[in-house]
This record gives C-alpha cells, sequence and structure tokens, in this order.
C-alpha cells in the first residue's frame, strides 16, 4: 500500500502539517500486529475520520498519536515534534474514550475541572474555563449532579466539556458515541460539528458507523482489518456548517454507499 | 421481630420440657435475670472491650489503607510484603494472643495490639485491591493529563480505592471486637476492671452459664453497633456514586 496522499496537498514552506504519520506501525509485545505501514498527513483545523471494523487498530492509532503508546515502527509528528515530545505541551491535545471515564465521586464541574486541576490552574480561572465548557455542551445547569444521575448521553457530553476545557488544537476521539442509541448520537453528531464550527479544532474521529463518518468529516478514510492499513480515501465535499439535511441528499448516499463498499470488500 | 419472639418462645419451651440443667442451658428467663443482676458490669465490660476494639479498629484503618496505597506504587513492594499481610490472615488469633500480650504488656495496650492485628488483613487487602484494580483508561486519562505520581495517588487511587476501604471496614470491624474480647482472655486489667473476654472467662470458669450467655449476648450487640455505624458511613459516603445502599 503506498502512502495516502491528497491531491491538494501542496503545503507551503514553514506550514507544517499538525499530524503527521509516516511508514506508522506498531506490534504490541506479545506479537500481535495492530497497524503496519500507516501514512498520514492532518492539516490544522481539518475534521478526518477513521472508519473501520472493530479490532483493526483504530484505537492504536489515536494512542500512538496521544503519545500513550510508543510506536514500534515509523514515525508520529505533531507539529513537527515526534508525539512523546511534543505532548508536554498537552493543552494541545484532548483525548475523548469511547466509556465517558467520568470520576464517579466528583460532580460533573469537578469531573470537567479536573485536566485544569492537574495543571495547578489557579482557581478562578477553573471557575470560569468549566463554566464555559459546559455552556458549549449545553450542561450549565447539570454542574453540581453526580455522573450516577446523568443518563449516557449526557455524560458523554461532560466527557466532551472535560476535552475542550483546556482549548485543545487537537482533538482525538475513539468511537464516542458508540454505546449511545441512534437518536442521541445523531443529536451529538450535530452538537459536535458545532462545537467544531466555533473553534475548529484539529479533529480525528474514530468509527465504525458509515453515516457519522460521512456527515461529520472533510475526509474520509477506511482502514483495513487487522494489521490495520489506511485502505481507501474518500473525500467529503459538503461545505460547513452541516446540518441533519446533508443526510437525505444523493451525495451523501453515495458517499456511504462507498464506504461501505469498501468496508465489505475487506470481508472478502 | 417476630421470629426473634417466636425464637425465644422456643428457647424457653425447650429448657422447660426437657430438663436440661441450667448450666449447660440456661432458658431466656434465667439470662434475663442474670443480665439484670449484672447490668452495671455488663455495661462497664462491653464500654471496655468496645475501647479495645475500636483502637485496634482505628489503628488497622490507618495501617492498611497506608500499606494499600503504598502497594499501589510498586508491584516489586507488594509482592515482597503481601505474604506477611496473608501470615496475619491464616495465623489463628487464640494461639498467638498470649504471646503478643507477652511482648506488648498487659492492659489496655495488649487488648489493642490483639484487636489490630486480627483486623488488620481486610483493611491491607481490601485497600490493596481498590488503589490497583483502576480501568486502563481512568489511568490514561491521568497520564494524558501529565499527572504526577502524587496527583494520581490522592485524586485518582484513594477515592477509587473508598468502596473497597468500606467493604474492608465491615470486616475489621467485626474482627477487632472479636479480637478485643481474645486479648482480653488473656490481658488482666488489674482486679478493677473487666472486659467482656474477662466476664466469659469468668462465668465460665464458675459454671454461671447464664451470665456467660449475657455476656455473649452483649458481644454481639457491640459487634453489630460497630456494623451499624459502618454501614452508615458507608450510605453516606457512596451515596453520591449511585450504588445501592447496601
Amino acid at each position: 500500500m503506498g502512502p495516502i496522499t491528497r491531491a491538494a496537498d501542496v503545503t507551503g514552506v514553514g506550514t507544517l502539517p499538525h499530524v503527521s504519520l509516516q511508514a506508522l506501525g506498531h506490534r504490541f509485545p506479545d506479537g500481535t500486529e495492530a497497524i503496519a505501514e500507516v501514512d498520514l498527513t492532518i492539516e490544522r483545523g481539518e475534521f478526518v475520520a477513521i472508519l473501520g471494523p472493530s479490532g483493526c487498530g483504530k484505537s492504536t492509532l489515536l494512542r500512538l498519536i496521544a503519545g500513550l503508546l510508543v510506536a514500534s515502527s515509523g514515525s508520529v509528528a505533531v507539529d513537527g515534534l515526534a508525539a512523546d515530545l511534543a505532548h508536554r505541551r498537552r493543552d494541545e491535545l484532548a483525548y475523548v474514550f469511547q466509556d465517558p471515564t467520568l470520576l464517579p465521586w466528583r460532580s460533573v464541574h469537578d469531573n470537567v475541572a479536573l485536566p485544569l486541576q492537574l495543571r495547578d490552574r489557579p482557581a478562578g480561572e477553573i471557575g470560569d474555563e468549566v463554566d464555559r465548557a459546559l455552556q458549549l455542551v449545553g450542561l450549565g445547569e447539570f454542574a453540581l449532579h453526580y455522573p450516577a444521575q446523568l443518563s449516557g448521553g449526557m455524560r458523554m457530553r461532560v466527557s466532551l466539556a472535560r476535552a475542550l476545557v483546556t482549548r485543545p488544537g487537537l482533538l482525538l476521539m475513539d468511537e464516542p458515541f458508540g454505546a449511545l442509541d441512534e437518536i442521541t448520537r445523531q443529536h451529538l453528531n450535530q452538537e459536535l460539528m458545532d462545537l467544531w464550527a466555533r473553534d475548529r479544532w484539529t479533529g480525528l474521529f474514530v468509527t465504525h458507523n458509515v453515516y457519522e463518518a460521512v456527515f461529520l468529516s472533510s475526509r474520509l478514510l477506511v482502514m483495513t482489518a487487522r494489521p490495520g492499513r489506511l485502505l481507501t480515501e474518500l473525500p467529503v465535499p459538503f461545505s460547513y456548517p452541516r446540518g441533519p439535511s446533508i443526510r437525505a441528499t444523493a451525495e451523501f448516499a453515495r458517499i456511504a454507499a462507498a464506504a461501505t463498499g469498501a468496508l465489505a470488500a475487506l470481508e472478502t | 421481630m417476630t421470629f426473634f419472639g417466636l425464637l425465644l418462645a422456643t428457647w424457653h419451651l425447650a429448657v422447660s420440657w426437657s430438663g436440661v440443667p441450667p448450666y449447660l442451658l440456661p432458658g431466656p428467663l434465667r439470662v434475663a435475670t442474670a443480665i439484670g443482676a449484672n447490668f452495671g458490669k455488663l455495661v462497664d465490660a462491653v464500654l471496655l472491650t468496645a475501647t479495645g476494639a475500636l483502637a485496634g479498629f482505628l489503628l488497622s484503618c490507618v495501617v492498611g489503607i497506608a500499606t494499600g496505597l503504598l502497594f499501589s506504587q510498586s508491584r516489586v513492594i507488594e509482592r515482597s510484603l503481601y505474604p506477611y499481610a496473608i501470615f496475619l490472615q491464616t495465623v489463628p488469633i487464640v494461639a498467638i494472643a498470649p504471646l503478643i500480650i507477652l511482648w506488648i504488656g498487659y492492659g489496655l495496650q495488649g487488648v489493642v495490639a490483639v484487636a489490630f492485628i486480627i483486623s488488620l488483613f481486610p483493611m491491607v487487602a481490601n485497600t490493596t485491591t481498590g488503589t490497583t484494580s483502576l480501568r486502563p483508561d481512568l489511568v490514561d486519562l491521568f497520564r494524558l493529563n501529565n499527572a504526577s505520581r502524587w496527583q494520581m495517588l490522592v485524586r485518582l487511587r484513594l477515592p477509587h480505592a473508598v468502596p473497597n476501604i468500606l467493604t474492608g471496614a465491615r470486616v475489621s470491624s467485626g474482627l477487632s471486637v472479636i479480637g478485643a474480647i481474645v486479648g482480653e482472655f488473656f490481658a488482666g486489667y488489674g482486679t478493677e476492671d473487666f472486659g467482656l473476654g474477662y466476664l466469659i472467662i469468668q462465668a465460665n470458669g464458675q459454671a454461671k452459664t447464664d451470665l456467660l450467655f449475657a455476656a455473649i449476648l452483649f458481644s454481639t450487640l457491640l459487634g453489630l453497633a460497630i456494623f451499624t455505624v459502618v454501614g452508615v458511613l458507608n450510605t453516606i459516603l457512596l451515596r453520591r456514586w449511585g450504588d445501592s445502599p447496601r
């Protein structure tokens, strides 16, 4: 498989891509090869989706970019710096897990405040930033509630607020809406789009839901089963901001069909 | 309450009809009389035993929780020290209690020591489970935010371990009462004060089985009281976690 390059990928001198993966591969200590030879470039402000079957290494890819894992081969660079060095400046990066991963002993407010507390920010600043983040996800009135009192969708929104509270430049999302019903999922897709439209952080969104991937991204990458490789790239040319109406268009259906076809081809 | 009433009635009838001698199995009336006649002594004994048990229990909480936190920091430390904790679990307390009294001394300090030794292991084991059984996502969350070891310990591992610690406390509190009583079997307080353990030994030696029953009953009530307090603590602390009250 050759590297995936975009036709319009001509970066100006001095403009580094936000995320750059070169010949990235990862083999776990027990010998399983999670991903093999991934080349990928993501520019600032892009929203890219990675679509793939379960177990294809999508999560591993995200964890490598986040610096949670050290790649066994190839390189990962964020803003030109190797992933582990870049993340000393971890204000730049936030991660949304599949599970909301909220601390049950903390209120919604304190859960969102956690990243700022770990950075020893002053209390006044923390209060303001948390309020702002909760307003963004529409949970301003639930600041004093506890995770046990919230629905799954609301917990995921708290998780999003927590990710956004440090004003990251790069947001990595690992199937965040996978555990939710379709209606809630579509609502949250829209909310996520609105959030992205406000601040234009760079987004990398992993999912196995085709419609979600098409709705959210400007570029959709299909990943093979383990060992994962980026098989196909599909541009998604809808303009932003996007609303639910695009789901009904023929173009949407065409791209979704192409993506589904690419996924199905992996089965054979 | 109805069940208890039935139990009492059955007991009374069984004793009356079978003609069992009172030094073997006294009827409920005899026991009630014994309680009435010795009430002051029994209450004093309960308070003394409770003091020893509580002190031992609190000590095992402090040491147990600290050890559990320590074990979370290094697998090497955990593996090397855990066997000693297990030893505490398996050694028969009645056998080593005299030894402990010999080393630590008679009186309250000896009793507290025995109560401590017997109730330590559940606190260590449960705290350790609580501090080391974290979901990987939780640890990743803290790593992604560049959390220091200390931050992870205080803001993640410790609060995460609270339900486990409370489970351990439920077991340890009961054990500490047993430990205090067993300690009192071997440790005198002098001629003035008697704990429940001493009262039990004395009643048994004088074949005052009704008093023995009374002492055992009060011991049970003491254990129940501590258990209830821990249960209330459990409900208060875990209310917001969303666990059902246990």
